[in-house]
């Protein structure tokens, strides 16, 4: 398969939008059909002229007919709304064993990171039938990360984290390009997205050139940057104490109780005035300017690291223990 | 015996028309007189049609190519965002209410003038003032920030001049909201006696809706633009991520404002076809009180749908589902006019000319515009087709498929009320018929390639949208043949064109109860009205050169 290829339906919800697409198509071009057909009858029929009888209609007749296609068009309106809104909310829940792939977007390029570590420009790659979940930023403007034949695109926002999630079921090597225009060079920030089989995955993790896996990176960060000065069990500052921290409710001290996401911790790392957790002193200086969108992920992927297991994941993250940030 | 045969018999001595009140620049530039401040307006947005029409002139001809022909991705990224500003601004939003609007709304209800008719110029006066920003813009070297501005790309990135660009619309609104003004206290104060609001012409309903839009989202626009200049100029953190500012809040504002300015394009449009229609089926407009009614839900309804443009921008998904819902119900009111305009056809004694071709284009190409609009209010269609070519074509046929056919109608409809000439009409019906084909074979490819994922704003694309891209292109140029005929022809009639009476097309209209072209103050007797409208005749009795009298005539006194 090339990257010529656009149209590939390569996940079973690609395959659903497709059939949802040709039903809407359908009765579009039914509809049209329809205007066109009684448009085209009607010029020839009543032409200046031509034979046909005309006079009045009865009033009545006209009313009904009104208040028909009206309630017609409603309730076909409102069943295609029903049918891919049911189609939204099912899509809506990502797979726990989901598979978090770090994207941070700039101008005019894709910076990768895999949970293992590796690094990838423009490229992503990914195992087939394994759920991904990718947790994007960008660095400058708004980009949007748009996957084809996945039938996916969000955009990727400055300063917040987005998300998109996906379970390729081709493998092939398909377009990976920007669809929210970000200035010059927006026509050609494109990349690949290769979907491999089991044993080539394997076979290009070990390529890769070794590397700590993520949390490892954020680990040392933690360190490098001071982190562990206040936030380690044995500090003697007044900080909370972050294990298990990702992914559960959180008290703040203006009474909301908010999860601990990723946006929650990079907010608290980059913002740490704006949510100031219930029985601590506003006392966290801001890390705004001192920490990158990689080492904030590298960092975010240590506190999680945390949580999960609170022994560090392995180096063959891909394979089956993973560090997940599904809840 | 009827005005119209008044005002025709009396075409040797009546007053001079409103073109004969004074021949110098400076009589046209101070002029308070609706219908010359609908010529300035004219003539301002047709410049403006054309520049922006050379703009995307040149895209087309780069998109012949994969890799590019003539320009740097700078040069066309400023080209594509030009021809955006350029259209939505100083061609479609203005288009229809300005010049027609301006001309017609004071005729339509039997008034002298608009109730403002200094503030009625200094409307014309802004969006020269506006103008004048964005041709600055363009002459220092363009702004490449496509024409939705979108932050944080346009206040802290974009190296183009942002802030003479976004003045220029930030003006032009002004003019918008007192035009805006302006119609609906006319609507309301000047109406002739017995013109009751279910007794107004369509068009008018058009002007009603299209103003409160106007009046009410302009100002949401204007402030928007103001943060991004605030912005850009100044450094104050609005819309600067890294400052704690939201890039998104933007384009809430944005489509705040932008996707009503949707149907301040297509409200007129729709009153436009809904005088044409009528008058060439010789037949009653089908069901006009829901035909009101769905304008008022369509002004109502479009300003609580604009979070669809945000499908994909990182709204929650519960947003997406109301936005999503409420996009389908506005569709709804659309589908019914669509119905409603076929349904006036039946039982008619219909005839072809150039405005009924135009009229009939708009039904067909609404129709396509409208039905699309369904694929991208569904999230999952949506969230595949935004951004790319799916959308531009969805929105050129609403756009351009509507709006500019049903401005193209009126033109042909309303020319010899205007100047009191007759157009070639075999040349106007060449031009309607190849208009209708240009544009479908301009935009029906983008479907196309948009769903297979060609994204929009892309200067350099994949070889396999080539075949696509070309076939578009030479859509285009057989639409802007279809653009320039008009142009000279019309432009041919008014010295050569045969004199026009005062009613060539029996309409039913008040406007068409005065001379062609119309006296200075209308009216040399204020009209009563005492019937319907449409009342065109439904009788099968057709005999000869009278089968295009109405049963009668608005304006008439039995």
């Amino acid at each position: 398969m090339t990257t010529d290829s656009f149209m590939t339906a390569a996940s079973d919800y690609a395959s659903e939008v497709d059939n949802t697409f040709w039903v809407l198509v359908t009765i579009s071009g039914l509809i049209t059909l329809l205007v066109a057909s009684l448009i085209a009858g009607f010029s020839l029929r009543y032409r200046r002229g031509s034979s046909a009888r005309r006079g009045p209609l009865p009033e009545r007749f006209g009313h009904e007919v009104e208040i028909g296609w009206t309630m017609a068009t409603l309730f076909l309106f409102l069943f295609i709304f029903w049918w891919a809104a049911s189609n939204q909310l099912s899509a809506l829940d990502v797979p726990s064993n989901a598979l978090e792939v770090h994207v941070v977007a700039k101008q005019w390029m894709w910076r990768v990171q895999q949970p293992g570590g590796a690094r990838e420009i423009n490229e992503i790659h990914i195992l087939e039938n394994q759920p991904i979940r990718l947790v994007m930023t960008s660095e400058d403007v708004i980009h949007s990360l748009f996957l084809p034949t996945m039938r996916l695109k969000q955009d990727v926002l400055p300063g917040r984290y987005t998300f998109l999630w996906f379970t390729a079921t081709k493998t092939g090597v398909f377009h990976l390009t920007c669809a929210e225009y970000c200035g010059t060079d927006h026509s050609v920030m494109a990349g690949r997205l290769v979907v491999m089989t089991a044993p080539d995955y394997a076979r290009w993790t070990s390529a890769q050139p070794e590397a700590d896996d993520l949390a490892h990176q954020g680990e040392a960060l933690f360190f490098a940057l001071g982190c562990s000065g206040c936030h380690a069990p044995t500090s003697s500052i007044h900080a909370p104490d972050l294990r298990g921290i990702y992914g559960h409710a959180v008290p703040l001290a203006d009474g909301r109780i908010v999860t601990a996401d990723e946006p929650y911790l990079r907010d608290s790392i980059l913002l740490p005035e704006k949510d100031i957790v219930a029985g601590y002193a506003p006392i966290m200086p801001s890390f705004r300017g001192a920490v990158s969108e990689d080492d904030l992920v590298k960092l975010i992927a240590y506190l999680k690291s945390l949580s999960t297991a609170r022994t560090l994941p392995s180096r063959q993250a891909g394979e089956d223990e993973v560090p997940t940030g599904a809840q | 015996m009827t005005n119209a045969a008044i005002a025709d018999a009396a075409v040797g001595t009546e007053p001079a028309s409103y073109l004969e009140a004074g021949h110098t620049l400076i009589s046209w530039l101070t002029t308070t007189d609706h219908k010359r401040i609908a010529i300035l307006y004219a003539i301002s947005i047709t410049l403006f049609f054309f520049i922006g029409g050379i703009a995307i002139a040149m895209v087309r001809l780069e998109l012949m190519t994969p890799h590019g022909l003539f320009l740097t991705s700078d040069a066309y990224n400023r080209l594509f965002s030009l021809h955006g500003i350029i259209m939505v601004w100083f061609f479609l939003v203005p288009s229809i209410p300005a010049t027609m609007g301006n001309f017609l709304l004071p005729l339509m209800i039997g008034a002298h003038d608009v109730a403002f008719p200094r503030l009625n110029l200094l409307s014309w006066y802004l969006y020269v003032f506006g103008a004048a920003f964005t041709v600055y813009a363009l002459l220092s070297g363009g702004v490449d920030t496509g024409w939705t501005f979108y932050t944080p790309l346009s206040t802290n990135y974009a190296t183009g001049y942002v802030i003479a660009a976004a003045a220029g619309v930030f003006v032009v609104g002004f003019s918008s909201i007192a035009t805006g003004v302006n119609f609906i206290a006319t609507i309301h104060m000047l109406r002739a006696p017995g013109l009751t609001w279910f007794r107004l012409p369509l068009f008018v309903w058009g002007m009603y809706t299209v103003s409160m839009v106007m009046v009410l989202a302009t100002p949401v626009l204007a402030m928007s633009l103001l943060l991004v200049i605030a912005e850009r100029a100044f450094g104050l953190p609005i819309f600067d991520a890294a400052r704690g500012g939201d890039p998104v809040l933007f384009q809430h504002m944005f489509w705040f404002y932008s996707h009503p300015a949707v149907y301040i394009m297509i409200l007129p449009a729709m009153g436009v076809v809904s005088e044409v229609i009528p008058c060439f089926a010789r037949r009653a407009i089908f069901g006009y009180t829901f035909m009101v009614y769905a304008l008022i839900a369509i002004a109502v309804i479009g300003f609580m749908v604009w979070g669809h443009h945000m499908f994909v921008a990182g709204q929650s998904p519960l947003a997406n589902l109301v936005f999503s819902f409420l996009s389908f119900i506005v569709a709804v009111p659309s589908a019914i006019k669509v119905f409603n305009w076929t349904a006036t056809l039946h039982r008619g004694q219909i005839t072809f000319e150039a405005p009924m071709l135009y009229a009939l284009g708009f039904v067909g190409l609404f129709t396509i515009g409208g039905l699309t609009g369904l694929f991208l209010a569904s999230v999952p269609i949506d969230i595949h087709a935004t951004d790319t070519y799916f959308v531009i074509a969805h929105f050129h046929f609403i756009m351009v498929g509507g709006t500019v056919s049903a401005y193209m109608a009126g033109l042909h409809f309303w020319w010899p009320k205007v100047t009191g000439r007759m157009y070639s009409e075999a040349w106007a019906r060449f031009a309607a018929i190849t208009t209708f084909l240009g544009f479908n074979a301009t935009f029906m490819p983008q479907f196309v390639m948009g769903w297979d994922g060609m994204p929009r704003r892309y200067h350099y694309y994949p070889d396999v949208f080539q075949a696509w891209h070309v076939m578009s292109s030479v859509g285009a140029l057989i639409l802007a043949v279809a653009y320039v005929l008009p142009l000279i022809y019309f432009g041919w009639s008014l010295i050569y064109g045969r004199r026009a009476p005062a009613n060539p097309w029996n309409a039913t209209g008040l406007e068409w109860q005065t001379s062609s072209p119309p006296p200075k103050e209308n009216f040399l007797r204020l009209p009563r009205v005492e019937v319907e409208p449409y009342a065109y005749s439904d009788t099968d009795q057709v005999s000869g050169a009278n089968n295009r009298m109405p049963v009668r005539a608005q304006g008439e006194t039995a």
